[in-house]
Parts: C-alpha cells; structure tokens; sequence
C-alpha cells in the first residue's frame, strides 16, 4: 500500500509560526500625528514608519505569513506596506494579509475592542497553515529575534509566552503594560495602564501562543462579551494557563504618549541605541524611496543628527532627526527636533524642541520653540 | 512577444580597463557612482522614465554583480508580464558561439531576441555614461525627420573633438561624414554612442556587415560609415545637458567633484526624473557630535565621527574620530580608521583604513594627482601613501 506523503513540516520551527501585528489599537495620545493615520504608519527614527520593527522583525525571524489587523485611518498604512514587497512578503505561498475591519459593515455599529477584528478575520487565521502565532503591537519599537523566545515556548510547554522588558527607569508620561513574575518567570500579575507602575517589567506587547488555544480564547471570550485582547484574552487567562514570560535585553521603547514619542526618537541618537536597534538581530526594512544621498553645502553645520537621503543642509541641525528629503535652508537654526519628510525651513528661522509632520513649511525667519517634555507639534501639510 | 514601438539594447559588456582596479571584480556598468547608484542605473532609470518597457542589457567582462543587480528589473519598474528587462550574455548558436566583437556584433548575435519582441525601432544604449536623457523626445525627432538612423550628439569643444566620434553635419542636421578620431576635426558634434535605428534598416545592415571578415562589427568604425556611404537619411539629435562618460579614474574622481557645487548640473533631487537604484537597505546616516561635514553628500548607513570636505561617502561607511577626508570618494561599506587622513582619493568598496594612514595626503602641489585604494584592500596602521599610487591588482 503507498504511504501518504507528508508535504507540510509540523514542530518548533519559525515556518510554523505565523504572525499578527494588532493594528487595532487606541492612537489618539499621539494627537495631531495621528489625525490622517494609523498608529502603525506613524513617522519614526529619520526613514521608517512604526510598523517597520515588527514587521521586519517577524521577517527577520523567519516567519513567512503575516496579517495585520486594521481598524480606521488605514491609507497612508497601505501606502506605505503595498503588497510587502520592501519585506520579502509578496509570495505565492503565504505572505502579507491585510486584515480590514469587517465589523464596520455590520448593523450594530458600536466598537467593542479589538477581539472584534480577530473574529472579523477569524477565517485567515483558521486557514492559515502555521500550527502557533506570535501577535505583535506597532507601538513598542524594539529589534527582537524571536527564534529563542519561541523554542523557550516550546521546550518549557507554555500556553502563551509575554516577551518583556525590566526596566530601569520609567518614562515620564508614559503608561505601560506591567507584569509581575514568579522567580521562573511564569506570570502571576499583569495590568494595562495602571496609573502606578506596580512593577518592574513590562510588557512589550509580542505574545506566542498556539492558534487552535487562540482560536478557543477568543471564542469564550466573545461568547462571554468580553472584546478586550490584552485585558480578556490573556489577563483572563492567567490564573488557569501556563502564561510565562521571556526576557529581552536590548533596547526598547514604548511609544504611549507624545512625549515617549519625542524621547524615544531623539534616543537613537545615542550609538549604542542606533547599533541595538539598526544592526542587531538584522535590519529593519521599509518602503524605498529612491532619494539621491544627502547634501550638506558649505555654509551647514550637522551636529549629533540622524538623517534620511535626499535631504539638502544650508544651515545648522543640531541633536535632531531628519526624514526624507528635508530643505534647511542658510542661517536657519534647529535644535531637538524631529523634521518629518519633505518639510522646509526657510532662511533664518530657528527651531528648538519642535516636531514638524510631513510636508510643513516653515517661513523665512520665523522662531517655534517647544518645551523639552512637551514639543510643538505641527500638522502635515501646515504653513508657518 | 512585446511588439513596443521602441526597444532598448543596451551594451554593458565593456571592461573599462582604464578604471583600473575599480573593474577588476565588475563590469564597468556596475561601477558604484555618486553615494547610491552604479552607472548602469542611468541608462535604465531613463529608459523606464521615457516609457520604454522592453530593454535588453548585454553583458560579458564579469558579468555576476551586474546581472544579479539588474535582477528582474524590479528596481527600474522593468518587471512586467509583457517586455520588461531581459539580459543578454553570449551564447552558444548552431553554427558555434562567440564572445561579442564589437558593438554591432553584439546586437548581431541577438537579432533573434529582437525579433521576437518585433519593434519598429531600436535604440541602441551605453551601459556606462552618466546622463538624464528623454529618449521619447529623441524618437519623435528621428519620425520627424523620417529617419533611417538618429545619432545622439554633444557639442565638444573644437581642440578635444580629435577625441571623439565626430559628425559632419549640413543646416538641417543630417550627417553626410563621419570622422573617428579625426587629426583635424572640421566639426564639434561629437558622437554619444546613442542611436536610433529602425529596426528593419538596422537588421539589414547588421547581416551584411556579419559577412564581412575584416569588420570589427562596430556601430561607429563599421556600420554607420556604411549607412553614410549608401547615402541613407541619418540625422544628428543634439544633446545639451549634462552628459559625462567616466572613462578614467581622472574623469570618474571629477564627476563625483561636479555632483558638489552649488547648483549641480547633474541634478539627482528631481522627483520627475528619478534614478532608481537597486536600494540597499540601511539606517539613516549618523552625523556625531564630533563630526564636521562640509560641502559633501553622504548616504543611508554611514556613520561619520570625523572632518568631511568636499567629498562624497557612499552607504555603510564608518569614518571614525579625528579622520579627515577632502575631495575624496569612499566606495560602500569601507571603514575610515581614528586619525586617517585621505585627501583626493577614491578609496574602493569594502576597504579597511586602520588608524593614523596618509592616503594621498602628501601631496603639496597643484598638480592633481588622484590615489586609488581598490576593493577589499586593508591599508595597516600608520601607513602612508603617496599620492597618485593605485593600492590593489
């Protein structure tokens, strides 16, 4: 009698796990950056977007399929991600699913959380052929290689393994998602912003888990009203799972307020941050652009400064962030400030603690100055 | 079978030995140039800008990096289900194979894939000059004048015309002599290696010049004299902008110097006429605290600590403390070591410059002398190189 072929590998490897980035989520802290997009396609470090990390991160990883659930604001997050090409995901066989939500159509319009967007999308799931799943958050930018948080997932048999970070220092304004671990890591508490961080580590918002227990969660969850994937589908479960966590020691920042935001881009002027998030655990990939290199003309001076391409320096950029194609134009002056692509400053303006978006044209001599914990923000498109 | 109305060959098969160590590894269409690009990106950036869709690239001097670069065409929008880019290496035909003679030859021996996509022209491509060109504009000029062949032409100064391929043209541009390298030029329309054949005229001329055991089975030595001398409708299209063929280590240096000044004539900022580019993914450059950086362009992934001048860094260079580089170009991925000092060099892709090196720093004079350090070349501590050496076979 012939035997069945076997055609699809089952076990702890990363082509058996898929991957879900968890778009559905409150953006509004970010204000005005985020009043014509999605948290996942906010501007981010000089040349990406924030879903650039976990993206290429999955990718980096080994994972060949994945889907991103989507929930309002999502043109400029389409724009930028297309098919996947920029991350090796526009394949025959698995690759990129744009996951939209399918709830809005429906007669009782009424947002209920995100559990509603997996259920949405409950079939992409179901049919996917990867036996586990990793879900990621786009507002917690780190470069993590998942492969060791995944065989510790496997060889210690955890339900659903939390990769989180001991923290030093807790960011002014910023909320995080605390656990509390017993001495082998297994998790006994976890909370979602509490106005008091009751515990050193956090959570940063990438959760393994199989998809057929997933598949059960979010269905007792939704058949018990509950909407809530963090608070419901893992919280809910801690007591009666074996929910572990799994240390990350590299740099990683949480991006919950506009502050955070602000902080944590100008962080990677510091070396060691650029090296850990850029160079470690493989590249970050991003939509090209094709811009020619950046020209810094004779009267510039560029201190301390990450820039995109395409960018033309007349005057002086210090401890700032410059995207794609920014003009600074002679005698202006900038300090501590992110410039978002293609915006322009004209001659003799100076800037000191400010955030353009993309596209704002600052007038010749004009000043903005921000406080240091809370920059000026200006939306896209603005003229000054 | 694309059936355009234009198809592209463009020869990139050359070795461009007077480049040096800068083509030991390469073909000389895949030479790095200004900070992002190689020099086959212009040809193929201004075909897909100008609408071409079917493109053949001929290669043959080490052919590996161009054609794993050129790809599927992707990076210039060439990936398409009907024409896109198609390279062409020699191959072996019934009658035997053989390596390209000349330009002619070499779209001799690909009659057939020019057949099968059936255009009505073809034009003909340098793999290795650098140019922003519409050639849409120059196939309407050759409908226009009814051509059999459309020649791209620059005006040269007189002096240098004994340099070039040089037209005679009369008022209304048609070309009744071609002079090569002419002692006494009577003409400054200078031949740019850019032609516009119909493709029928083209194939008969190219079967015929095959026969011939003494052609060398070059457009300019053999088949455009022979078109001239059958009296056939052969116009010169002029060219005004910028054009530079990099020839040299002397030329290649100073056409990176040009992309510097104040408005240069090259502009690569257009966002209507983009040279693509197979884009490395990097970080964004990284400008230290303790950097200085002066009249130079510097690409994604660089990280520079020291004193930039008048020079241009390509991606994923690392010019550590206390270096200085003037009127230098430093090729992808090559490390510039604490305390270097490397003046009018080009220092080649991968190289490692250990701490406190002179390259080409000596030298006091005004006489331009330009020292190469070839790729994956290391240059130990403390050394010093006199400027106008070339390090590396």
């Amino acid at each position: 009698m012939m035997m069945t072929p076997v055609y699809s590998k089952s076990g702890p490897y990363m082509s058996n796990v898929m991957g879900i980035i968890n778009n559905a989520l409150n953006e509004t802290f970010l204000e005005k950056l985020t009043n014509h997009r999605s948290l996942a396609s906010v501007p981010y470090g000089s040349r990406y977007r924030l879903i650039d990390f976990p993206l290429s991160n999955m990718v980096n990883s080994g994972i060949t399929n994945v889907g991103i659930l989507l929930e309002s604001k999502y043109r400029s997050l389409m724009d930028h991600i297309g098919f996947g090409k920029a991350w090796d995901l526009d394949r025959k066989r698995n690759g990129l699913f744009i996951l939209p939500p399918a709830h809005i159509y429906q007669n009782n319009r009424a947002y209920k959380g995100d559990l509603q967007n997996f259920s949405s999308n409950i079939d992409y799931i179901k049919r996917s052929t990867q036996e586990y799943v990793i879900i990621t958050s786009p507002n917690i930018v780190c470069n993590i290689d998942y492969r060791d948080a995944f065989q510790y997932h496997i060889e210690n048999e955890n339900d659903i393994t939390i990769i989180y970070k001991e923290m030093d220092v807790f960011r002014r304004d910023t909320s995080y998602t605390v656990i509390n671990t017993d001495d082998n890591d297994r998790i006994i508490d976890m909370k979602v912003n509490p106005d008091k961080n009751f515990y050193k580590k956090i959570s940063l918002q990438r959760y393994i888990i199989k998809k057929d227990l997933l598949l059960e969660i979010i269905d007792n969850c939704i058949s018990k009203g509950e909407w809530d994937f963090v608070k419901n589908a893992i919280i809910g479960n801690i007591k009666n799972l074996k929910v572990y966590g799994y240390p990350f020691h590299s740099y990683a920042s949480v991006i919950n307020s506009i502050n955070g935001y602000y902080k944590s881009n100008l962080e990677l002027l510091k070396p060691d941050v650029w090296q850990e998030l850029f160079l470690k655990n493989g590249s970050i990939f991003t939509k090209p652009k094709d811009e020619a290199p950046s020209e810094y003309k004779e009267s510039s001076i560029a201190r301390n400064i990450l820039a995109a391409n395409g960018c033309i320096i007349e005057g002086e950029v210090r401890n700032s962030i410059l995207f794609r194609g920014v003009k600074i134009h002679p005698d202006s002056f900038i300090k501590n400030s992110i410039i978002m692509q293609k915006s322009e400053i004209g001659p003799g303006a100076k800037l000191e603690n400010v955030i353009l978006d993309k596209g704002v044209t600052i007038t010749a001599d004009k000043e903005l100055k921000g406080d240091t914990n809370y920059p000026v923000i200006l939306e896209k498109n603005s003229i000054v | 079978m694309a059936n355009p109305e234009l198809l592209a060959m463009i020869l990139a098969g050359g070795k461009g030995s007077r480049l040096g160590v800068l083509t030991k590894n390469i073909a000389k269409p895949a030479v790095p140039f200004g900070g992002e690009y190689r020099l086959i990106d212009f040809p193929l950036s201004n075909c897909s800008n100008s609408g071409i869709d079917t493109v053949g690239v001929l290669t043959q001097y080490k052919p590996l990096v161009l054609n794993s670069y050129i790809g599927n065409g992707r990076s210039w929008d060439l990936d398409l289900n009907r024409g896109g880019v198609t390279v062409l290496p020699p191959y072996v035909k019934e009658t035997g194979g053989s390596w390209y003679r000349g330009t002619a030859d070499a779209i001799y021996q690909n009659i057939e894939f020019i057949d099968i996509n059936d255009p009505e022209y073809v034009l003909i491509l340098s793999g290795d000059h650098i140019y922003k060109m519409d050639y849409s504009l120059m196939l309407d000029y050759h409908k226009e004048k009814n051509a059999e062949a459309t020649i791209g032409v620059l005006e040269v100064p007189l002096e240098d015309a004994n340099r070039f391929g040089i037209m005679n043209t009369d008022n209304s541009q048609r070309i009744f002599e071609f002079q090569e390298k002419p002692e006494n030029p009577k003409n400054n329309l200078a031949s740019m290696g850019i032609y516009i054949f119909k493709w029928e005229t083209l194939k008969k001329y190219l079967l015929k010049d095959a026969e011939n055991d003494d052609s060398d089975g070059d457009f300019g030595k053999d088949i455009i004299p022979a078109m001239i001398n059958n009296d056939l409708q052969i116009y010169a299209y002029k060219f005004t902008d910028y054009w530079k063929d990099v020839g040299t280590i002397k030329s290649y240096w100073r056409a990176h110097m040009d992309l510097l000044g104040d408005s240069p004539e090259l502009n690569l900022h257009d966002r209507n006429w983009i040279i693509y580019s197979v884009n490395p993914n990097k970080p964004p450059q990284y400008i230290a605290e303790t950097a200085e950086v002066d009249h130079s362009l510097i690409n994604k992934g660089t990280q520079v600590l020291g004193k930039i001048k008048n020079s241009v860094l390509f991606f994923g260079v690392l010019v550590e403390r206390d270096v200085i580089i003037e009127n230098s170009v430093i090729l992808p991925n090559s490390r510039i070591g604490k305390g270097s000092h490397i003046k009018n060099s080009i220092i080649g892709r991968n190289v490692t410059v250990e701490a406190n090196s002179k390259i080409g720093a000596d030298n006091q004079t005004e006489e331009l002398k330009i020292t190469v350090v070839g790729d994956e070349e290391t240059v130990k501590k403390n050394s010093s190189i006199k400027s106008g050496t070339v390090v590396g076979k």
